[in-house]
């Protein structure tokens, strides 16, 4: 990313900083791509370009750990390019891509690739998130060390579940040594075989074939049995089900270095969603009941679940307008997180302010050892401003995609601002390039 | 033609119970001239629904006469209608029970009202894909003319003058717990 | 009182009105067939397009024959389950149907909710000829015909549904149109072919059991189901010979039952499975009925379809 960015200040917003506990109205100044002054009345120089941040919030640059940029391979649904974009538009300026591309980002020269187009045609921060087995397959490791040195962050076979269980503990194990995360998609594949929906009243019903929910607790339970026996750091993403939350409330008690993180659309909607064979709710894990919604609202709140991640999903309209067991799973997310967290948690179900940011800024920097996700004197100029009243009607994308189920919805709290490495990318619901 | 003479609310009896038994009475005369004393083995076939009930007082009148037994059948006509996919309310599909051999027999269709003449021609259709009769008579209570189809009736009780949107009610003691034919206006043209 | 659907894509959807409307019009649509000329003027002019994704003689036939005795035009579409993979979507080839003003599509497909996707996309009229294991509302519909015809009433009847209940469009819509018209349902087979969710999915209780001498006390019908072989090959039942020995409606069983009890089968049956020979050609079965009913309850469907003012 190109910096020729001039200085920045920020003025009268309402700062939240999780890391540093700051609650307050201040103003940010941001020099060279750093965060050089933080407080109250800055007086910048004369030149200095200024926006006025005043009822708004301002937070550090947000963080989303779980996206599908699709390149490379999948161009038609989306790209490095509209992809950041999305996620620039959504008040991001930072996401972990997830491998499941084709080719899977499985050795250096596809991490490399990743990099490289992020930095001529990204909007925002590129973390490439490497496989854990070659190919995915669930066979062999993939080279760890190089990838790591190359600029993964974090290890996974997202998409896949790593069904051999020695496998999985060898990759925690061996992922240990360079200190990088494991990411799983807790699923068992026989249990979930073929399955469209979860399994319940409305699948029989609907004559689909059901995924229980076992299929993702038995997992999870397994790798927090295996990240007891390597102590390495391990990453539950996308968890869906009341027995998840209660599993890693339980190992976090036992000390355990687990994080985890849940979807939008799972403290939003329920598999009732699914009526009508609507494509636009379908997605892996699906949507679950009420009971599951609950508790992961209730985990997010007594802060068991740790991130928010959006699993952003871009498929096209054409292969999402399929017969329901044909159309691919997935949603896209990266432009209704924001809104989705501030209408759910912070007003309906009272999460505070600084909780919620937290799930999309500290709490994802330290699950990948990211930098940024807190605003520090010094540390880089990530900055997201935040409009916590502004009402919107949830329309049109920016991303190369359209499938979500909250198109018409309106929602409350959306991003105005976001500043990648101290130049304005996103203003006003307008790209700046 | 003769404006009708009714009320312009209620509108004209024009036959009550006594006449329609007179009418049917004329109607089994017809038959019994054509057919002679022994009925020549013809069968009524009455349309649904006035017009079975109809067949079926003309039979008991002809065997009180002739000593004949005369067997009626009841038609349906709903599938063989040339409206039955855009008319307003669809009708139902009732019974059809024609429960003696068509074949070389000689038949009466019985109606209530001949207007159009298009149930006639829907019934002649259906009748046809039953079997080959020896002929075809058609019995009717009532004639109101405005033919659009050259169908014509070879007994007829009752001829009446009508404006092409007056309403003829038929009321039979066993559909309507009353005897009596009406004429009046069609209430929309009230103003 | 006007029938008021574009579709018929199961019986969840209708009321129990519609269904007695359904049963009342294919009564004197059956009374046609011991005429010498089957057909009626009806629908002339109309045209049924077939898209079967999945293989079946006897349902499309069944189909074909009622459009051509209602003076329809009947045409198969040559698709099978690869086109489903490759090539040409469901939608696109409705779209392209439509544009050859075609007036019905009957779809049978293996993917539940087909054929709502293309009741959406199209103007015709779409009735559901059975998709994956959601719903066979013709099939259920001939099923109520003929226990009516045979029991004279459906209300208060017991009718035990026997078999792969999981994997079955049968039973589902056999549920639904029994429940709605006051029947009592017991879904019968061993455990991994009976969810739990049966007892409750269908908004009113079904009874579910694993004996099948308990379905079978007192049942006025006897409903059996086809099972697949395949299913041994997903860990579902260990044989056939243990699948008939304990579940396969033979005379011994159906012995359990009232003496009048009917026995009844959608087809193709796999004699000696689920249903003995003996049982499958004895004078309780009214199998064949269900045949020739099928064509009198899809013609009604059409003719209804047809006329029916949305």
């Amino acid at each position: 990313m190109a910096n020729g960015a001039g200085p920045l200040l920020i003025r009268g917003g309402h700062v939240v900083d999780p890391r540093n506990k700051r609650d307050e109205i201040a103003d940010v100044l941001l020099v060279d791509g750093r965060i050089s002054e933080i407080g109250r009345s800055l007086r910048p120089a004369t030149g200095v370009e200024v926006y006025e941040a005043a009822g708004k919030l301002v937070t550090p640059g947000l963080i989303d750990m779980h996206v599908h940029l699709r390149e490379p391979g999948q161009e038609e649904k989306e790209t490095i390019a509209t992809g950041t974009a999305a996620a620039a538009m959504g008040g991001f300026t930072a996401v972990a891509c997830m491998p499941n591309t084709v080719p899977a980002l499985d050795n250096v020269s596809q991490i490399q690739f990743v990099l490289m187009k992020a930095r001529s045609e990204g909007h925002v921060r590129v973390y490439p998130v490497g496989a854990i087995t070659k190919g995915q397959e669930g066979k062999e490791l993939t080279e760890i060390g190089a990838m790591f040195r190359a600029g993964c962050v974090a290890l996974s076979d997202d998409g896949l579940p790593v069904a051999n269980s020695n496998l999985f503990r060898r990759a925690l194990e061996y992922a240990h040594t360079f200190n990088i995360p494991v990411i799983d998609h807790c699923e068992d594949a026989e249990l979930f075989k073929n399955g469209v929906m979860n399994e319940g009243d409305l699948s029989s019903r609907l004559g689909l074939k059901g995924i229980p929910r076992q299929a993702e607790y038995i997992v999870v339970a397994r790798n927090i049995a295996l990240c007891e026996l390597t102590h390495a750091r391990l990453h539950l993403t996308h968890l869906s089900t009341s027995e998840s939350v209660a599993l890693v409330r339980d190992a976090k008690k036992r000390g355990l270095p687990i994080t985890a993180d849940t979807c939008p659309h799972y403290f939003t909607l329920t598999e009732d969603a699914v009526a009508g064979y609507n494509t636009l709710a379908k997605m892996n894990p699906p949507l679950r009941r009420e009971e599951d919604r609950q508790a992961l609202i209730a985990g997010l709140l007594d802060g068991t679940m740790d991130t928010i991640a959006s699993d952003h999903a871009p498929h096209t309209f054409a292969q999402k307008s399929r017969e329901f067991s044909v159309a691919p799973f997935g949603i896209i997310g990266l432009e209704t997180t924001v809104g989705l967290l501030f209408t759910e948690m912070i007003q309906k179900h009272g999460m505070s302010v600084m909780a919620a940011i937290r799930t999309l800024t500290e709490a994802p920097a330290q699950a990948l050892n990211l930098p940024g996700g807190h605003l520090t004197v010094g540390s880089i100029a990530d900055v997201t401003v935040i409009d916590p009243k502004e009402r919107w009607e949830v329309k049109t994308f920016t991303s190369k995609s359209r499938n979500s189920p909250f198109v018409g919805r309106t929602l409350t709290g959306k991003a105005v601002l976001t500043v990648v490495d101290g130049k304005v990318v996103m203003r006003d619901g307008k790209l700046l390039d | 033609m003769k404006r009708p003479d009714y009320d312009q609310e209620s509108g004209k009896q024009i036959l009550d119970a006594a006449g329609i038994a007179q009418k049917i009475a004329e109607l089994g005369q017809h038959i019994v001239k054509e057919f002679g004393a022994d009925g020549g083995g013809v069968a009524l076939v009455g349309i649904q629904t006035r017009g079975a009930h109809l067949a079926r007082r003309l039979a008991a009148w002809l065997t009180q006469k002739t000593g004949q037994d005369v067997p009626v059948g009841i038609l349906d006509i709903t599938l063989y209608r040339d409206d039955v996919l855009t008319i307003a309310e669809q009708p139902t599909v009732k019974e059809t029970d024609l429960p003696f051999d068509l074949e070389d027999r000689p038949l009466v269709l019985v109606d209530d009202v001949l207007f159009t003449g298009r149930t006639i021609r829907s019934a002649m259709n259906a009748i046809v894909d039953y079997g080959r009769p020896k002929c075809v008579r058609l019995a009717i209570l009532i004639d109101r003319g405005h033919r659009e189809l050259p169908i014509s009736a070879d007994y007829v009780g009752l001829a009446v003058t009508t404006r092409r949107d007056d309403i003829v009610d038929v009321n039979l003691m066993e559909v309507d717990g009353s005897d009596s034919v009406c004429v009046r206006p069609d209430p929309k043209d009230a103003v | 009182m006007p029938f008021k659907h574009k579709d018929l894509l199961g019986i969840e959807g209708l009321s129990p009105e519609d269904i007695e409307r359904i049963l009342h019009t294919a009564a004197p649509f059956k009374t046609l067939f011991t005429r010498s000329i089957k057909k009626v003027p009806t629908l002339r002019g109309k045209t049924v397009a077939l898209l079967f994704y999945e293989p079946s003689t006897r349902t499309r036939t069944s189909f074909e024959l009622a459009a051509a005795r209602l003076s329809a035009d009947a045409m198969s579409l040559n698709v099978d389950s690869s086109s489903i993979k490759k090539g040409e979507s469901l939608v696109d080839t409705a779209l392209n149907l439509e544009a050859m003003k075609v007036d019905f599509m009957v779809v049978r497909h293996s993917v539940s909710g087909a054929p709502e996707l293309l009741a959406k996309s199209v103007q015709a009229h779409v009735i559901n000829a059975g998709d994956g294991n959601h719903e066979h509302p013709t099939q259920a519909l001939l099923d109520l015909f003929t226990m009516r015809e045979k029991k004279k009433k459906i209300q208060g009847l017991n009718v035990a549904i026997i078999g792969d209940i999981l994997h079955s469009r049968v039973a589902r819509s056999n549920i639904w149109a029994l429940t709605k018209m006051g029947a009592n349902v017991r879904l019968c087979g061993p455990a991994t072919l009976v969810p739990q969710e049966m007892r409750s999915a269908f908004g009113k209780s079904v009874s579910v059991t694993y004996q099948v001498k308990e379905a079978l006390d007192g049942a006025d019908v006897a409903y059996v189901l086809r099972l697949q072989t395949e299913r041994q090959l997903d860990h579902l039942f260990p044989s056939l010979r243990e699948y008939h020995e304990f579940y396969g409606l033979d005379a011994r069983k159906l012995a359990w039952a009232k003496k009048d009890c009917i026995v009844m089968h959608p087809g193709p049956m796999n004699r000696g499975v689920e249903i003995a020979s003996p049982v499958a050609d004895g004078p309780q079965s009214v199998i064949l009925d269900q045949v020739t009913n099928g064509i009198a309850v899809r013609m009604a469907v059409m003719y209804l379809l047809a006329g029916g003012k949305v």
